[in-house]
């Protein structure tokens, strides 16, 4: 067992520093690459701290899906078979549901300041 | 330095031009790059932009239209009355400068998130929808006959890419192969008139001024096809910037996009512009994917190409929107 503070506290400390102590001394094409720096740790911690749950949920809501189990990435390729096959389409119960709340999970991690996600996100869970 | 080979190279093609000065580089990768640099002359100098793949890179590679079309094709559109910049010289072996050309330098915008929101482009952003669609129906209306040796794309075809380049990277997308069939079930066919495309007709490609659209940039992805891809592709929700519901570019609504461009003669049909909507947002999301892969596997082990591939989810969200909708907009 690993010790504290955790892999996302470590990071949110760096993250913080760059962006509060090294951003204002820098400019132009450095500045740039900084911030795109800073988003990417930004992200990495949102991973840390989300991921794990939403993978729970995912992961159950495909068991169901598919009446299959096996590792995340396995019946996420499963699922995309399906879909490619025509096996299970927007009429299947509960498809359209797990693709909006694996998409907006996705969203919550990657970009949460993208405009479709902020509108969706707004709309709660009601997939109908 | 390259001052000396374009001082020589101006002064081969324009009258009384005795040299060029301040050239630097705006971008560019390893096979194909674009500078800026004023031609010195006795009336005044001239801002001017090289665009060349320099010595050693030979023919452009997949989908590129090649520079020397660009250039064939930019003449094409600026005498059609598209606004374009004006191509001054195509680069001969001679000029020691690669392969490419030289333009006159068009000031304004290009950034399309300064575009809208900056106050100077506020009495224009609610003309640019049509405006765009009168342009796109300029490139359009250019006569087959006239352009230069092409590739044709379909859908068909266009599906068939993109879902061998999707199967390539080997992570499954869910959202993708919904896209996908979607694609294949409502593939509307072989177009009524097959015409030029401009390819990467949207937000971001433009040079916009206070009055409106000065140019249309970056042909690299000409080809002949559909002409309702290039309005599709100008409607991507990754090419609003945050305006969502102004699907032209975040400027306007398709409406006025149609209105402009059936104003300059030519007929819309809405299925297919929904039709390439789709397509091309799935094709930003493939696009997206590759960056990852060229940042895994080397050529590019940046951040920027990093963090690009966490943007395909963008383009996941928005397909969902289109095929999958939850309620209004």
């Amino acid at each position: 067992m690993q010790d504290e503070p955790r892999p996302d506290e470590l990071v949110k400390a760096v993250a913080d520093f760059l962006r509060n102590d090294i951003a204002p001394l820098i400019s132009g094409h450095q500045a740039f690459k900084l911030r795109v720096g800073i988003n990417a740790l930004d992200l990495v911690v949102r991973q840390l701290t989300q991921a794990a749950a939403a993978d729970a949920a995912e992961h159950a809501r495909l068991e169901q899906l598919l009446g299959h189990d096996g590792a995340l990435f396995d019946i996420n390729r499963v699922l995309a078979e399906r879909i490619a096959s025509g096996a299970v389409d927007l009429s299947t119960p509960g498809l359209k549901e797990h693709l909006w709340q694996t998409t907006l999970d996705k969203l919550a991690v990657d970009q949460p300041n993208y405009a479709s996600y902020k509108r969706e996100a707004g709309r709660g869970t009601d997939a109908s | 330095m390259i001052e000396a080979e374009l001082s020589r190279c101006v002064a081969s093609f324009m009258p009384g031009a005795t040299g060029a000065r301040g050239a630097a580089k705006l971008s560019g990768g390893a096979s194909q790059e674009t500078w800026r640099f004023d031609i010195v002359h006795p009336d005044g100098d001239v801002g001017a932009i090289l665009r060349r793949s320099p010595k050693g890179y030979g023919a452009a590679p997949g989908r590129a239209a090649g520079l020397d079309n660009e250039a064939a094709l930019m003449r094409l559109a600026h005498r059609a009355g598209v606004p374009s910049p004006e191509v001054l010289h195509v680069l001969r072996p001679s000029d020691d400068l690669g392969t490419g050309f030289i333009m006159r330098r068009v000031e304004g915008e290009t950034i399309a998130r300064k575009i809208l929101r900056d106050a100077e482009f506020a009495e224009a952003r609610p003309r640019l929808a049509r405006q765009l669609g009168g342009i796109a129906a300029g490139i359009h209306n250019i006569p087959r006959e006239a352009l230069p040796s092409l590739r044709e794309m379909n859908a068909t075809r266009e599906i068939a890419e993109l879902a061998r380049e999707y199967h390539s990277f080997d992570w499954p997308r869910p959202v993708f192969d919904l896209a996908l069939r979607w694609l294949s079930q409502n593939d509307p066919g072989p177009p009524a008139e097959v015409t030029l495309v401009h390819g990467d007709f949207r937000n971001g490609n433009l040079i916009i001024g206070p009055d409106g659209v000065r140019a249309v940039l970056d042909w690299e992805l000409a080809h002949l096809g559909d002409p309702m891809e290039d309005l599709g592709w100008v409607c991507v929700n990754s090419w609003r910037f945050g305006e969502i519901d102004k699907p032209v570019g975040g400027f306007g609504a398709r409406e006025e996009l149609f209105a402009g461009y059936k104003s300059a003669g030519r007929k819309v049909d809405v299925d297919r512009v929904k039709f390439w909507e789709v397509m091309g947002t799935l094709r930003w999301g493939v696009m997206c994917c590759g960056m990852m892969q060229r940042f895994r596997l080397g050529p590019d082990h940046s951040m920027e190409r990093a963090m690009i591939g966490r943007r395909a989810s963008e383009t996941e969200i928005d397909l969902l929107r289109l095929l999958a909708p939850r309620g209004e907009g």
